[in-house]
């Protein structure tokens, strides 16, 4: 049994506070990312987990122990490093082997280990060399391979692809998933790239500024993010968002901008009428915006001018203004359409979200 | 990295720390008390009741005065200065040459050449001084400025020479070829491109060089004799001293005066010296 | 081919200039100074005073050839023997004390504290600092009648008697020592200093995580990987040590008893001081096939340790 809980963690160096009151239970072998952009204070909280930096206040406790105040070394653990940190001087070997020396494993021990490790990451055949004349995948390996010998209570992860080609890391996170289903070890992942942290992660942390935005799974992420930030950071193409006001016409609460105005459905309607007149950003996204059909109620269609035609081949980008608004819309790709040409779009209502334009959470 | 709790740091980091730099630098401040302290409190032997040997409380300038009074001391300064100064640019005219042609040009011998340079360094001036002392006054150089200015270069180029190859080897072979394309000879390339993007190695082979002079001694002592062609070490080792008889204060005003120029022209610098020495040890 | 394109359509190269052209060319033109410099006050002093150690010149009096009579005459010599395991000695112990404080010294500059910069330029100062002057204060400081450290001593109870620092020959072979020590500790700090700075701090981090105490991360990640500077840093101070003249000629002139003559101080003594120019140069020269075996032995170690 491996949990990990952090109770209203904080961190600050000299005056700066990178982390804000983070709490967190991660459970038992599950598989939980961290992500957000640089110096949201995400790997800080990876390196105060590991033991690498020391906790300003708050607690973090492996299986229901209090580890604040324990080394590294003693709290079981095992961390993947960006820049992978194999000892240049040793052997592929040696480097699999040297956490399992420093703790005074047996010889037949170690060697059961690291051949089993190196079967399950294939790398059998590099053993005897050193990291320099591995390229950055094997390397990559070897990390995870140290890693995995130690069979520890927890595995972190330091943004461990982030220094592979685009080829690569595709196909070292489906290796990953595998490896992760194959061990099942409770595991921590820092990264700032959020395809990883939806395809990878069984519940997602998203941070920013120290504080933690929202947690949840990826799937509960990109359909209902809790803010603007989770929204905006989720999903790619990124969520299009325009300045609104919340209004009534004709009795029916809309959203309204000069030149823009979209009709709210539902349950989004009973929210926004309790805020008639309040300012309000409206996010949709790229993928649920389509060309206009007769079949579209015209309260959630509007009219675009089209600036820039990206043809992906599996679909087409237009970057349009609708209003003051610039959005992106994803659609088909075998529409006929060019720069400058004026279209109509609808989008789907049931995935329209409203943020607060001062708080901006969610409404 | 976490150290640990404060006392931690106090004991294993800060307090040795104290003590090193405490006994580096307790010589100097040592020389700084005896020259201002009068004659009556120096001589007192280790062992004399009321003795405080740290502190003076009638700071004196008697001995500086004796240093610029009887004897060369200025003339000193400023031949050692000369001295230095010259050599510091005759070295560093060949180290930058010859660094850059062994560092970029392809041509046969060079590794030999580059070898052969290293070798010299292998050859010290308490190996060569007896010999060359005799070479120096064939040339008529005896007890002259020049006897210095030319041989100090001797030690000075294989330092510059191998701390300006290291530089020169980090300057991206595209900034040459892009002046080339542009139109410069060779020569105009080093000259106008490769020398200017060069210049903290310059500076930094200029400070080593410069603080290495005023430490020569043995061709000082062994070429020079009249007081007044003197350079500061062996003046005040030649000149403060009377038979068995040690003029410490004196002696100590000398030092620490001497010391000064060097210091100061080394606290301008600092960056470059402390680049210039872990260059030369990884290059 | 471009090139003289280029510069051909502009103003005509004289054809002195296209010489330079020719690498070969340049190379020798940018090498001669150099040359010329380096081969009349090196190259020509060494093959001289080989001449003259095989002479039997002294002062005012050029001799004439004798062979290997000098050689044979300082291999009998005792005091010889004596400056030979002197110059052993001093080299051997300043090295290792050296080496362990300045690598002691580094590890605590290696980090993050506020006036770091000026620490470090301030270590260096010993080693900035013309010998000769640093040592005269050294001097005044171990002087047995008037020491500081004795006074020091004397006060704390440690000592009823003087301790003759530069009068006993152990004593003073001890604090020659001291001295150097003293001043090649800065130069060693800085170098090793900055080797550990390119050992990245990952590597500690990672290797804290696999269970190494502070200790058993500094031998097996922080020395193996710190080698190759330590190997040129302790070459360097070797060769400089073992030609050590400045300090002992200061501190004792080769005293007492001879206990602290090294090659350089008897080479002086003898060539200079006596006018036995052609053992002086002997011996000068005796200190050469030493050099020259340690130095090829530590660039063939330095070799097997960067292709390991």
């Amino acid at each position: 049994m491996a949990e990990v809980s952090l109770h209203k963690l904080n961190k600050k160096f000299d005056t700066t506070h990178v982390v804000k009151d983070v709490d967190l239970q991660i459970r038992d072998k599950e598989f939980m990312v961290f992500v957000g952009p640089s110096g949201c204070g995400k790997t800080t909280t990876l390196r105060m987990i590991a033991g690498l930096e020391s906790v300003t206040a708050g607690e973090i406790r492996i299986d229901d122990k209090v580890v604040n105040e324990v080394p590294p070394m003693d709290r079981d653990i095992a961390m993947v490093f960006q820049n992978y940190a194999l000892y240049p001087h040793m052997s592929v070997a040696s480097n699999l082997a040297f956490g399992l020396k420093m703790r005074k494993f047996e010889k037949a021990e170690i060697e059961k280990r690291i051949n089993n490790a190196a079967a399950i990451l294939g790398i059998e055949n590099l053993l005897q060399r050193k990291p320099r004349q591995l390229s950055g995948g094997q390397r990559q390996r070897v990390a995870l391979g140290r890693a995995i010998v130690r069979d520890p209570k927890v595995f972190l992860f330091d943004e461990p692809l982030s220094n592979l080609d685009a080829k690569l890391r595709v196909q070292m996170r489906v290796e990953l998933k595998k490896l992760h289903e194959r061990l099942a070890v409770t595991s921590v992942y820092v990264t700032h790239d959020q395809v990883e942290a939806m395809t990878l992660g069984d519940r997602v942390v998203v941070m920013k500024d120290g504080v933690v935005q929202q947690v949840g799974e990826p799937l509960e992420l990109y359909n209902t993010p809790a803010n603007r930030f989770v929204a905006g950071f989720i999903g790619s193409p990124a969520m299009n968002f325009a300045d609104v006001t919340l209004a009534e016409n004709g009795g029916r609460p809309v959203a309204e901008a000069p030149g823009l105005r979209i009709g709210l459905p539902g349950e989004l309607a009973t929210r926004a009428r309790a805020r008639s007149g309040h300012k309000a950003t409206l996010g949709i996204r790229p993928e649920d915006i389509h060309v206009a059909t007769a079949a579209d109620a015209p309260e959630y269609c509007f009219e675009a001018a089209v600036e820039v035609v990206e043809q992906l081949g599996s679909e087409i980008l237009l970057d349009m203004r609708a209003g003051p608004a610039l959005m992106v819309a994803s659609v088909d790709p075998t529409l006929r359409v060019r720069a400058h040409d004026k279209l109509k779009l609808a989008l789907k209502p049931e995935r329209l979200h409203l943020f607060d334009a001062e708080t901006e959470a969610a409404i | 990295m976490i150290e640990g709790a404060l006392w931690r740091r106090w004991v294993f980091y800060n307090i040795p720390l104290i003590l090193f730099v405490f006994v580096l630098l307790f010589p100097f401040y040592w020389m700084i008390v005896t020259t201002f302290r009068p004659d009556g409190e120096l001589y007192l032997p280790w062992n004399a009741p009321n003795y405080m040997p740290f502190w003076t409380n009638n700071p004196t300038l008697e001995h500086v005065l004796y240093l610029f009074e009887e004897t060369s001391f200025s003339r000193w300064m400023f031949n050692t200065m000369l001295i230095a100064l010259v050599s510091t640019v005759i070295s560093l005219f060949c180290g930058v040459l010859a660094g850059y042609a062994l560092a970029r040009l392809n041509f046969p011998y060079a590794g030999g050449l580059g070898t052969a340079i290293f070798i010299t360094y292998l050859v010290p001036q308490t190996l060569l001084f007896i010999p060359l002392a005799e070479i120096i006054r064939n040339f008529q150089l005896g007890d002259t400025p020049w006897s210095l200015i030319l041989t100090y270069p001797t030690f000075l180029i294989p330092f510059c020479t191998w701390l300006m190859m290291g530089y020169f080897k980090a300057i991206p072979k595209e900034l040459e070829e892009c002046a080339r394309i542009d139109g410069a000879s060779r020569w105009k390339a080093m000259v106008y491109i490769i020398i200017p993007v060069a210049v903290p190695g310059i500076l930094s082979s200029g400070i080593i060089a410069f603080t290495l002079s005023w430490n020569e001694f043995i061709y000082a002592l062994v070429f020079l004799s009249s007081p007044d062609q003197k350079t500061v070490p062996v003046g005040v080792t030649s000149e403060l001293i009377r038979g068995d008889v040690f003029f410490w204060g004196p002696l100590m005003a000398g030092a620490l005066l001497g010391s000064i120029p060097v210091a100061i022209v080394y606290s301008f610098f600092v960056e470059h010296y402390v680049s210039g020495l872990t260059g030369s040890v990884k290059g | 081919m471009a090139v003289t394109a280029v510069s051909g359509s502009a103003a005509r190269p004289i054809p002195r200039l296209r010489r330079l052209e020719d690498e070969r060319w340049l190379a020798m033109a940018l090498l001669a100074p150099t040359a010329i410099l380096l081969g009349l006050f090196i190259a020509y002093p060494f093959f001289e005073g080989v001449l003259l150690s095989l002479s039997s010149a002294r002062v005012g009096d050029p001799g004439h050839f004798v062979g290997l009579k000098n050689f044979h005459k300082i291999w009998d010599d005792s005091i010889f023997r004596t400056t030979v395991w002197n110059t052993f000695w001093y080299t051997g112990v300043t090295t290792v004390f050296k080496l362990a404080l300045g690598l002691w010294l580094a590890i605590l500059l290696n980090r993050h504290f506020r006036g770091k910069a000026i620490i470090r330029a301030f270590i260096l100062l010993p080693f900035i600092i013309p010998t000769v002057l640093s040592t005269f204060a050294w001097k005044w400081m171990f002087d047995p009648t008037f020491s500081v450290i004795n006074w020091t001593l004397f006060q704390l109870g440690f000592i009823t008697q003087r301790i003759n620092w530069l009068g006993d020959p152990d004593l003073a072979m001890t604090s020659i020592i001291v001295i150097n020590i003293w001043r090649g500790v800065p130069f060693f700090a800085i170098t090793l200093l900055a080797g550990l700075q390119t050992i990245s701090p990952e590597l500690h981090e990672a290797a804290a995580i696999d269970g190494a105490r502070p200790w058993a991360r500094f031998w097996h990640v922080t020395w193996p990987l710190l080698m190759p500077v330590t190997l040129v840093v302790v070459l360097f101070s070797v060769i400089q040590t073992f030609a050590d003249f400045q300090l002992v000629y200061v501190m004792t002139g080769g005293g007492p008893a001879n206990a602290t003559h090294l090659f350089a101080t008897y080479a002086y003594q003898l060539g200079i001081g006596t006018g036995l120019l052609s053992e002086g140069a002997a011996i000068s020269l005796a200190m050469f096939p030493f050099l020259f075996i340690i130095v090829v032995v530590q660039l063939l170690y330095i070799r097997r340790v960067e292709t390991r």
